[in-house]
């Protein structure tokens, strides 16, 4: 009886194990985009190999391969970019591996970047989970002829060739305080309620923010306090609740993070402060469609993560193929998004998606079935 | 019911030998009865020092004790202090949970993607199908600790990975959003019931079950003994195997009711829902007493355990720290807490002592 | 009636000697070796191979001392935390004008006496259990590493501080190297020292080592000291391989570390376990991770496998086979 238990649960482990490897055959295929699998069968073989072996620069048999790394998984947004990327990587013909850990932590992406390397591929796109932190692994990808380029969350200047901006910070930073200045009409108390202390796209945002407010024609109202809701449902929403109580005045709430919103959403809306504190930032269609519909959050701004990724499998395409080095005053063609054009970004260069995008009732039912 | 009395239990006769102390101080001196009431309640370090951090923070923001900010601490907590009456009875059994944070992610999932699918169903599907859910996942975990004697922590520590995961390929890495649950589902956590919000109702009813269950029913009465000593418990004649397997399957059930409640108060399910949650809830488990050897661990307990932890998430944003130092402070808290009640426990043990000398 | 004799050591059996938990270690690791090369073509490659230990090498240094700690029937769930606060306070110093190797110097000291803090709270409040003293030392350590820092990164470290996570010495990495020493050092210790004993007598019963003359208090803070160096020699390590560093560093590697060291054959229950089977599982879980990613499998499925693998892997010993091992 025991031994039974005992070989059947060997068995289990056995099969087990088999199947991660029939996950990672799934991952793969799921990964592998080109339908006749061409980019694994030369892969195997030896000549494959080789030509994969020379840096990936030289035209292998096989197609091509591009990785996107993610911040972490089943995150709406980016699989959302992923889904994009994957897009234009198929457009084009190549490969498209999709990566992302279960942590967003800059340990493991660093280690998704050293499996990416051991592969051979041929460029990376990262959303980055620290700008600085993972310039060591991606140098060591660049010295073995990976292009790196980054999109979203930028990485230093020195380990990217490229940046794939969704919008100038500028832009969005300036356009959320003119978005609350209108809603509450120019006057009274404001408080934003941000991702964690350490995210650096909202700290951007959150430093534009402040500097439109410098204008005089802002001078009756005042931002009395950044809170942070770690992009966790249950602090957002502590936060928010705190922020209502000790700033009773409170005339509207500015959210930058997806999570954010969607839980000042649901706080605004279950107290039944709709109209008395307004709120706008930046939010997914489809989580925040209740409450645009509602009037609790007369509108709010986002760009379209699918065409962010989009744009990245693009510029991706491009410096693989030889028609970008990631210096300022190139072009290059972008599919669906027409031609884009490689601009300056302090010491390093980006390409701009363009501005962020406004959702208010008018469009969101048409959107909130997209992402 | 009839010979509950006939188990002595680690926790219970600690109080007992209280007891007979105290009885014992009054014979000597009249004046008994109040220190000895004391002295029963053993979770006294802790409230006094809740009653002293809620009246600090008052000081620094005086909207912090309106009836408003108690109403929404007891409804932000209701979930945390549900998820701890199934932890204690867990970590008296000397076992833990690491994997509720998963088992409520995914319940919350399939009970969401279940009412997208079909808004018209009423609500109580959504919370049936949930607690079923946590009450599968529980009974497996149940299985391995009970029969297949895997320690608890590896047990969970392994099923967590493999729920969270189950919960990314339910979805398909996809969510459901506000406009996608019916109103009625959303109605389960932000409804109210003579003006008490539904959470904190649920609790309440828990609790009071809770409370029955462990001490004034026989199996309640065997969780203790099996904490306190497994072999002698054995030895007495109850199914060791049959109380382990059950208060890992309440932990699930309980945490696909959390799940669900979850789900229908943020209204949103997401992947990595309430991820580390495990770690708040044994803290509050860990802060009301309940002793990680197993054993010990009382109702009241877990009650202020919960409380103060769902004071400090409610009162650090109020106090206006600087985000950067809300981490230390909370540390410090709990800290001081347990140091707190842990020198209290030993004063009033150490005057039992003087007490019987006499 | 003749004389019962207790063997000083026990006698060697070659049947005892093959049905050791490490062994059952050895043949999952060869499973897992030969499923990996069949996964990918990059995976036999002795360049890849070297390179994939420099990915997962930093937490192994604090297997060693958990090691230790759970023998003693304890745990400790801040050694992240301390990563974070060590690797910090170390950055934050050479920012400041002090010299790296005095600065790295200083980390290791941050470290061992956070280790130190809780091997004292732990010995001086018997009634608290240590998974509360480190959980509350988990936050507040992880708190001063955001009050120094708040929220910026600090880095610009000098260029041959790279070398510990990215270099080699003879063409081996330069972090297997060290970890190398310190396991030799961790088992000798544990395996061939009076220390070493006294901490497998106190894990299988404390009270009964008490009275016969350990010195319990003094060995629990030891171990725990130890466990806060080798913890910010981790944070050496990693702080190398990022180039920078961040209060939230390091985030979740207590679990990881409990995993490796548990998946080793060491008992939560105290008193049972060895240095080289933990090791073997540092490899182990290293190397089915860098398989499993060398050919892209989602973070989903890769947490369900290595779940189901840490199952697996401790309810094989529970059953017939396994009976024999224990013995």
């Amino acid at each position: 009886m025991k031994k039974m238990w005992a070989f059947g649960l060997t068995a289990v482990l056995s099969i087990s194990l088999l199947a991660g490897c029939g996950g990672g055959g799934n991952g793969n295929g799921k990964a592998a985009s080109s339908p006749d699998d061409g980019g694994k069968a030369s892969g195997s073989s030896p000549a494959g190999s080789a030509a994969a072996g020379d840096s990936g620069s030289g035209s292998s048999g096989g197609a091509k391969k591009f990785a996107i790394v993610f911040k972490n998984t089943g995150n709406p947004y980016g699989e959302k970019m992923m889904e994009g990327f994957k897009k234009a990587i198929e457009e084009k013909g190549g490969e498209a591996i999709l990566k992302a850990p279960d942590q967003p932590t800059a340990e493991a992406q660093i280690q998704m970047i050293e499996e990416l390397i051991s592969q051979k591929v041929d460029s990376i796109a990262i959303a980055g989970n620290d700008p600085d932190a993972l310039q060591p692994a991606l140098k060591k990808a660049m010295n073995a002829g990976i292009k790196v380029l980054s999109l979203d969350s930028a990485v230093n200047a020195q380990s990217r060739l490229v940046h794939v901006n969704q919008a100038d910070p500028e832009r969005i930073g300036r356009t959320l305080i003119q978005g609350v200045s209108e809603m509450i009409g120019g006057e009274g108390e404001i408080a934003i309620l941000s991702a964690t202390s350490q995210a650096t796209n909202q700290n951007t945002w959150i430093e534009w923010m402040k500097k439109e407010l410098e204008d005089a024609k802002y001078s009756k109202i005042k931002l009395v306090k950044v809170a942070y809701g770690d992009d966790l449902r249950d602090k957002s929403v502590s936060e928010t609740e705190a922020l209502l109580k000790s700033y009773p005045n409170l005339k509207g709430i500015i959210a930058p993070t997806t999570v954010g919103i969607a839980a000042a959403g649901k706080v605004l809306t279950d107290k039944g402060l709709k109209g008395k504190v307004m709120l706008t930032g930046l939010g997914l269609p489809s989580e925040m469609a209740e409450y645009i519909e509602s009037g609790v959050c007369p509108w709010m701004y986002l760009w379209n993560p699918i065409d962010v990724g989009y744009l990245a499998g693009y510029a991706a395409e491009a410096l693989v193929g030889g028609e970008l080095a990631g210096k300022t005053g190139e072009k290059f063609s972008a599919g669906t998004l027409g031609e884009k054009e490689v601009v300056a970004d302090g010491d390093g260069t980006q390409i701009m998606l363009g501005d962020p995008f406004k959702f208010d009732s008018s469009n969101i039912a048409e959107w909130k079935a997209v992402y | 019911m009839k010979n509950r009395g006939r188990i002595a239990l680690a926790s219970e006769t600690a109080e007992t030998a209280e007891t007979v102390a105290a009885g014992g101080a009054s014979a000597a001196a009249p004046k008994r009865s109040a220190s000895a009431n004391i002295a029963k309640f053993r979770e006294l370090g802790l409230l006094a020092f809740i009653v002293l951090l809620s009246a600090g923070v008052q000081l620094r923001n005086p909207s912090f004790l309106t009836w408003e900010n108690i109403n929404d601490i007891a409804t932000n907590t209701a979930i945390l202090s549900i998820l701890a009456v199934g932890m204690m009875l867990v970590i008296v059994t000397r076992g833990i949970d690491l994997s509720i944070g998963a088992t409520l992610a995914l319940s919350g999932m399939i009970a969401a993607l279940t009412v997208k699918q079909y808004p018209g169903a009423n609500p109580a599907l959504a919370l049936l199908i949930g607690v079923g859910i946590g009450l599968a996942c529980g009974a497996v975990l149940g299985f391995l600790v009970s029969k297949v004697r895997i320690l608890p922590i590896i047990a969970t520590l392994g099923m967590m990975n493999v729920f969270r995961g189950l919960t990314f390929e339910a979805s398909g890495g996809k969510w459901v959003s506000a406009h996608q649950m019916p109103d009625s589902f959303k109605a389960i956590a932000t409804g109210k019931l003579l003006g008490v919000n539904h959470l904190i109702l649920i609790a309440v009813v828990i609790y009071l079950v809770a409370y029955f269950f462990v001490n004034h029913t026989r199996t309640g009465r065997q969780v203790y003994a099996v904490g306190s000593n497994p072999e002698s418990a054995a030895i007495s004649g109850i199914r060791t195997g049959r109380i382990l397997g059950l208060v890992y399957t309440v932990m699930g059930g309980l945490s696909g009711l959390a799940g669900v409640l979850w789900v229908s108060k943020f209204a949103s399910a997401q992947g990595d829902t309430a991820s580390g949650y495990e770690l708040s809830v044994i803290a509050a488990c860990v802060l009301g007493g309940v002793s990680i050897a197993g054993g010990s661990g009382k109702i009241s307990g877990i009650v202020l355990g919960s409380v103060l932890l769902g004071i400090l998430n409610n009162a650090l944003p109020m106090i206006d720290v600087s985000p950067f130092w809300q981490n230390w402070i909370q540390g410090m808290i709990i800290l001081v807490a347990v140091l707190v009640n842990a020198l209290v426990k030993r004063g009033i043990d150490r005057n039992h002592l003087m007490r019987r000398r006499i | 009636m003749e004389p019962r004799v207790i063997a000083d050591r026990r006698e060697f059996s070659l049947r005892g000697f093959f049905l050791q938990w490490e062994w059952m270690l050895v043949v999952l690791f060869v499973a897992i070796n030969v499923m990996n090369v069949n996964l990918s073509e990059f995976y036999w490659d002795f360049d890849n191979l070297r390179d994939a230990t420099m990915g997962f090498l930093d937490k192994a240094f604090i297997v060693l001392p958990m090691v230790f700690i759970i023998i003693l029937g304890d745990i400790d769930i801040s050694v992240g935390s301390i990563v974070a606060l060590s690797s910090v306070i170390m950055a934050d110093l050479y920012n400041h004008g002090v010299p790296m190797p005095l600065a790295m110097a200083i980390c290791l000291a941050v470290g061992a006496l956070c280790g130190y803090i809780n091997g004292l709270l732990i010995v001086k409040f018997k009634e608290l259990s240590a998974v509360i003293v480190t959980l509350s030392t988990m936050i507040i350590y992880r708190g001063v590493a955001y009050i120094l820092l708040k929220d910026q990164a600090a880095g610009k470290f000098p260029e041959w501080f790279g070398f510990l996570g990215w270099d080699y010495v003879a063409g081996v990495p330069f972090i297997l190297i060290v970890f190398a020493v310190f396991a030799v050092a961790f088992g000798y210790l544990l395996h061939r020292t009076t220390f070493g004993r006294r901490v497998y007598a106190m894990g299988s019963n404390p009270t009964a080592s008490r009275f016969s003359g350990v010195r319990t208090d003094r060995i629990k803070i030891v171990v725990f000291t130890l466990a806060g160096l080798m913890a910010a020699v981790a944070a050496l390590f990693l702080t190398s391989r990022m180039g920078s560093t961040r209060p939230n560093i390091a985030a979740g590697y207590e679990l990881d570390v409990i995993a490796m060291v548990v998946l080793g054959g060491v008992s939560t229950a105290g008193g049972k376990g060895r240095m080289a089977g933990a090791i073997l599982a540092v490899f182990l879980i290293g190397y089915l991770r860098y398989g499993l990613g060398l050919v892209n499998v989602s973070a989903q499925t890769m947490l369900v496998i290595i779940g189901l693998l840490l199952i697996f892997a401790v309810m094989i010993p529970k059953l017939r086979l396994g009976r024999a091992i224990r013995r």
